[in-house]
């Protein structure tokens, strides 16, 4: 895995007219992992966005050093495509070569129209586009929504590995996420 | 960047092209041809009449066809997630925006000037006349569009979007129609070149204007 670190200075978020949080700042290095954890919306998804680059923080900046991956509620994938060609577009775009489908036990499902999957299916199926891209620093918003016992076991191990192999992983998620030398970040209510 | 260029090209085009589940081909075309067919009903069978308006017929037919499929050019890629994923890979929002015009042009453009044979016979409009529409759509609807890849992006996302969209291109797509259908009346080259100058622009814009639309749609 290539060198990768994620850091962010005195981060604050607002939405709307609300002050999410403000004065967050966090650092990763290779191997690290972070689960962010709150109540709903108090900014689990924000930050998450925020870390990614796709929505601005209010104040603050954030650092990255390699390629970011992200798994949010949307796979991403043509709801029209059956499984198999929605992930090969990505694995198109990506040309990393990795096919996880068979890990995630989508073997039986790449005929399946994507609109007719369920949302674990759904959630595997972002995973396996997760894996083919191949970033350094994963970034996992509600990672466990919709998945079954096993599913969840798997995408925990999946992550462990990700991160034995100097990968950072930062989840948010309300929900117990088991990954070995988690450091844990408690988002407060700020506007109460 | 190019097989990236090239992939996103395959997939817009699989959208966009006959079949494709956003299908920007068929109903645009029916719906042209729906009213190059209606207007003889209602202005009666003039055939001077119809030959002497139906160049500028068949214009309006083409901007009011291409403002069908704009709610599905930008929008549903936004809510999927697409662009949010393009942005992480370092696809930046003007290359994409740069092939889905491209793509979607080659879905209505090409097909619409097809059209415009059938069109034209139900017009009665003489050979020279669909000479100079077929050179004037060829330079307009690059520009239209361009436009409407810029009107989905802002409008991706608003509430009543769609119409808001239509709304939208007319006006703006006021030059195009001006020296389009013009061109017909003068018969001259200059009403054509001045067509695909405003084409030009709006496609030179198009990436950027739709971008940023894209960009600060996610704040």
């Amino acid at each position: 895995m290539q060198d990768c670190s994620i850091a962010a200075h005195d981060l604050a978020c607002r939405r709307g007219d609300r002050l999410l949080f403000q004065g967050l700042s966090l650092t990763l290095q290779p191997g690290e992992a972070l689960q962010v954890a709150g109540a709903n919306g108090i900014g689990k998804s924000s930050l998450i966005r925020i870390l990614a680059g796709l929505l601005r923080p209010f104040a603050g900046r954030v650092e990255r050093k390699g390629v970011v991956g992200l798994i949010d509620e949307r796979p991403a994938l043509d709801p029209h495509q059956p499984l198999g060609p929605a992930l090969a577009f990505w694995r198109g775009i990506d040309s990393t070569g990795k096919d996880a489908s068979a890990r995630l036990g989508l073997a039986d499902l790449l005929d399946v129209p994507v609109r007719f999957l369920s949302t674990g299916q759904r959630k595997r199926a972002a995973f396996a586009r997760l894996i083919g891209q191949d970033a350094p620093i994963w970034l996992l918003d509600e990672p466990l929504n919709g998945l079954d016992v096993d599913a969840a076991r798997l995408v925990e191990a999946i992550a462990t590995e990700h991160c034995n192999a100097d990968g950072i992983c930062i989840v948010a998620s309300h929900q117990p996420f088991a990954l070995p030398a988690m450091r844990r970040l408690e988002l407060l209510d700020f506007a109460a | 960047m190019s097989a990236r260029l090239w992939s996103l090209l395959r997939r817009d085009l699989g959208l966009l092209l006959l079949g494709g589940r956003r299908g920007g081909t068929v109903l645009p075309v029916l719906f042209f041809l729906a009213v190059a067919m209606l207007f003889p009903f209602a202005v009666g069978p003039d055939a001077t009449l119809l030959a002497r308006t139906g160049g500028g017929v068949i214009w309006v037919a083409a901007l009011l066809a291409a403002i069908l499929p704009l709610d599905r050019l930008v929008e549903p890629d936004i809510e999927l997630g697409f662009f949010d994923q393009w942005a992480l890979r370092g696809i930046s929002e003007e290359w994409i925006i740069a092939v889905r015009v491209l793509a979607h042009w080659l879905s209505f453009g090409p097909p619409l000037m097809l059209a415009s044979l059938p069109a034209a016979a139900l017009l009665g409009l003489d050979g020279a006349t669909l000479r100079t529409v077929e050179l004037g759509l060829l330079a307009g609807t690059p520009g239209l569009a361009a436009l409407g890849i810029i009107v989905a992006a802002l409008t991706a996302g608003l509430r009543g979007g769609a119409a808001l969209a239509g709304l939208l291109v007319i006006p703006l797509a006021v030059p195009l129609l001006i020296f389009g259908a013009g061109s017909l009346t003068t018969g001259g080259e200059s009403g054509l070149a001045l067509t695909a100058a405003v084409s030009l622009v709006l496609l030179a814009v198009a990436p950027f204007a739709a971008g940023a639309a894209i960009r600060s749609a996610r704040n």
